[in-house]
């Protein structure tokens, strides 16, 4: 029998995954994707509560927190590749000096 | 037990089988209409009239020597093909083929499934089609394949966008996402949506061309332009895969059309008595018919129509096709609303 | 009939959550940036599974249309643009602590978990306070609500979106 608290242990382990990702790796490009398991921890959270409370704002409020993710990636991505074009690194301990 | 599990696989079965044999016989086909055009003959010698030419074409593929370049990302060379044949082949779990039927009395649908968001799984298994040619051009380590996948990616998902709006509009007038209901939704209304929707169903034939890097919009693939595209650095049953992937997504994409736009197994004026003669013709010739008629018209574009640069391409799916795409949505909703 | 219904239904989540939580690992651990990317792919569409398991339809395509066939599609263009000589990670920050921040992870993790546990022995939750939609298909639901109750938070996000469109041009063009 598989209830929310299953699905909210998954949310978890997946968010924890993520926010270990933001932490530990330099890549700035995986450190964006980690964010996006973050989001998708939340969604899943939303979800299974929806389904358990039979009622559809959990799914609508995943819908806005998918979109929120694209727009977030898009202009994110957009700051790497301008970071990418002056420095010519997407190495976070490498972006952390604002002299040189 | 019967119900769920043995007849879908029985479906599945003669489905996949039956794409996968079309698939070859479109090349053939293909080949036989192009040079039928061009006043000349195809392949005439393998069999009577060049029939037997693709089982010809598929034994040699099977026997050329399997290269992978020395730098290439193995994993992900060997996966691109897969990942661009998969979706084209499951799509065809919800495409209908017929309304319910009596085989040896049993009640049988004539397609595999129908989920309630039929077409935006069809979308959503299109989007994942791109990867196939990303990931090819990118483990092939070498320059012309990168270039010319990351222009042949960048035309789908610009032609994606068109598609999709059109689909809107299409939903907008059937009101419902699933195939079947859609279908249904044309015999409700006596007409096809080709008629009320002649613009949605333009956009989508164009879109379609572009989809699939058909001419004329296969400038990512043409031999002449960057030395055969993403697959340049494949060979044997990897390219096999490709070329299958790539006539499978025409029939996809015909299908899909047929469906949407053309009543999909319906006669024609599926209301009108005085035509019932027609119902002698099954429901699903009716519909293999339609889907022959569009395969008939990429092969006759090809044809005919010269190859669009790059750049024309990219202004005419972002500066034409879009904008009229959402016009067309937001003009069925006002008329929607209205009626 | 229902037992083989919920244990059907446990195989397929433990099933798929295994693959979400093996391809998330594989994500934050994988040297190679492009295998980052499609272990993200899988763990997506992984997740999509898992929405259609729980009755979400349109959200499971949705997921798959934007997020795995669109954003990651987007991440995949930028690291085959940013393509460099010399791996990011080369040689390792003598400061940082990775083996640190695993342990720490774990630790909340189990945090985390007994909280969750705990509080699931505690009262029901009470029955909500369902809006009065007719009974529909799961489309349909959340459309309704979309354009019903929540029509300004769904021009707000197309607003949004078109505020991350113009700052996306904007941020890459070489000269304004």
């Amino acid at each position: 029998m598989i209830t929310p608290t299953h699905y909210m242990l998954l949310s978890a382990a997946l968010f924890l995954i993520g926010v270990t990702g933001v932490l530990v790796r330099r890549n700035l490009i995986v450190i964006f994707m980690s964010i996006e398991l973050i989001l998708n921890a939340v969604n899943i959270n939303l979800v299974a509560y929806s389904q358990q409370l039979q009622n559809a704002i959990g799914q609508v409020f995943a819908v806005f927190v998918i979109a929120v993710a694209a727009a977030e990636a898009a202009v994110g991505l957009g700051i790497i590749l301008a970071f990418y074009r002056n420095k010519e690194t997407i190495n976070i301990d490498e972006m952390n000096t604002m002299r040189w | 037990m019967l119900d769920t599990l043995v007849i879908p696989l029985v479906k599945i079965l003669i489905v996949l089988n039956a794409v996968l044999v079309a698939v070859t016989y479109m090349v053939l086909l293909e080949r036989k209409v192009i040079a039928w055009v061009q006043v000349r003959l195809g392949p005439m010698r393998v069999g009577p009239y060049g029939a037997l030419q693709p089982i010809a074409d598929a034994v040699k593929l099977l026997l050329k020597e399997d290269i992978t370049p020395t730098r290439a990302d193995k994993y992900v060379f060997t996966a691109a093909p897969i990942i661009a044949l998969v979706p084209a082949l499951i799509v065809f779990a919800v495409i209908p083929f017929g309304p319910e039927v009596e085989i040896f009395g049993h009640k049988v649908t004539l397609y595999i499934t129908d989920i309630n968001v039929g077409l935006l799984y069809i979308v959503s298994v299109a989007s994942i089609g791109v990867y196939g040619l990303i990931l090819a051009g990118w483990a092939s380590n070498s320059k012309y394949p990168l270039l010319a996948s990351l222009r042949a990616s960048a035309q789908l998902i610009s032609y994606e966008v068109a598609v999709t709006m059109t689909l809107v509009s299409v939903i907008v007038t059937a009101g419902s996402l699933s195939m079947v209901q859609i279908v249904e939704a044309q015999r409700s209304a006596g007409v096809w949506f080709g008629f009320i929707q002649p613009v949605a169903f333009l956009i989508f034939f164009i879109g379609g061309l572009a989809e699939t890097n058909r001419a004329p919009f296969d400038l990512p693939e043409a031999e002449q332009e960057l030395t055969g595209g993403f697959h340049t650095e494949y060979s044997g049953m990897r390219f096999a895969l490709f070329f299958l992937a790539e006539y499978a997504n025409m029939i996809v994409v015909s299908s899909v059309a047929t469906t949407l736009f053309l009543g999909g197994w319906l006669r024609p004026f599926p209301n009108v008595a005085m035509l019932a003669f027609l119902d002698v013709i099954p429901s699903w010739i009716w519909f293999f018919m339609k889907t022959f008629v569009f395969l008939y018209i990429f092969l006759w574009v090809r044809a005919t129509l010269p190859r669009y640069r790059y750049d024309q391409l990219m202004a005419l799916g972002w500066k034409v096709l879009i904008p009229l795409a959402i016009a067309n949505v937001v003009v069925t909703g006002i008329v929607k609303v209205l009626l | 009939m229902a037992d083989g219904l919920n244990m059907g239904e446990a195989i397929a989540f433990y099933v798929l959550a295994a693959f979400i939580l093996g391809f998330a690992v594989l994500v934050v651990t994988a040297r190679n940036t492009v295998h980052c990317v499609l272990f993200l792919v899988a763990n997506f569409l992984f997740v999509a599974a898992l929405y259609v398991l729980l009755g979400a339809q349109f959200l499971a395509v949705i997921q798959v249309l934007v997020y795995a066939g669109g954003i990651v599609v987007l991440y995949l263009f930028v690291v085959m643009l940013v393509n460099l000589k010399r791996p990011p990670e080369a040689h390792k920050d003598p400061r940082r602590r990775s083996g640190l921040g695993f342990a720490l992870a774990a630790i909340v993790l189990v945090q985390v978990g007994a909280i969750a546990v705990w509080g699931a022995r505690g009262a029901r939750p009470p029955a909500s306070a369902a809006p009065a939609v007719p009974a529909l298909g799961n489309t349909e639901q959340i459309g309704w609500l979309l354009y019903t109750d929540y029509l300004i938070p769904f021009e707000v996000a197309s607003i949004l979106l078109l505020v991350a469109m113009i700052g996306a041009i904007v941020l890459t063009k070489k000269e304004i």
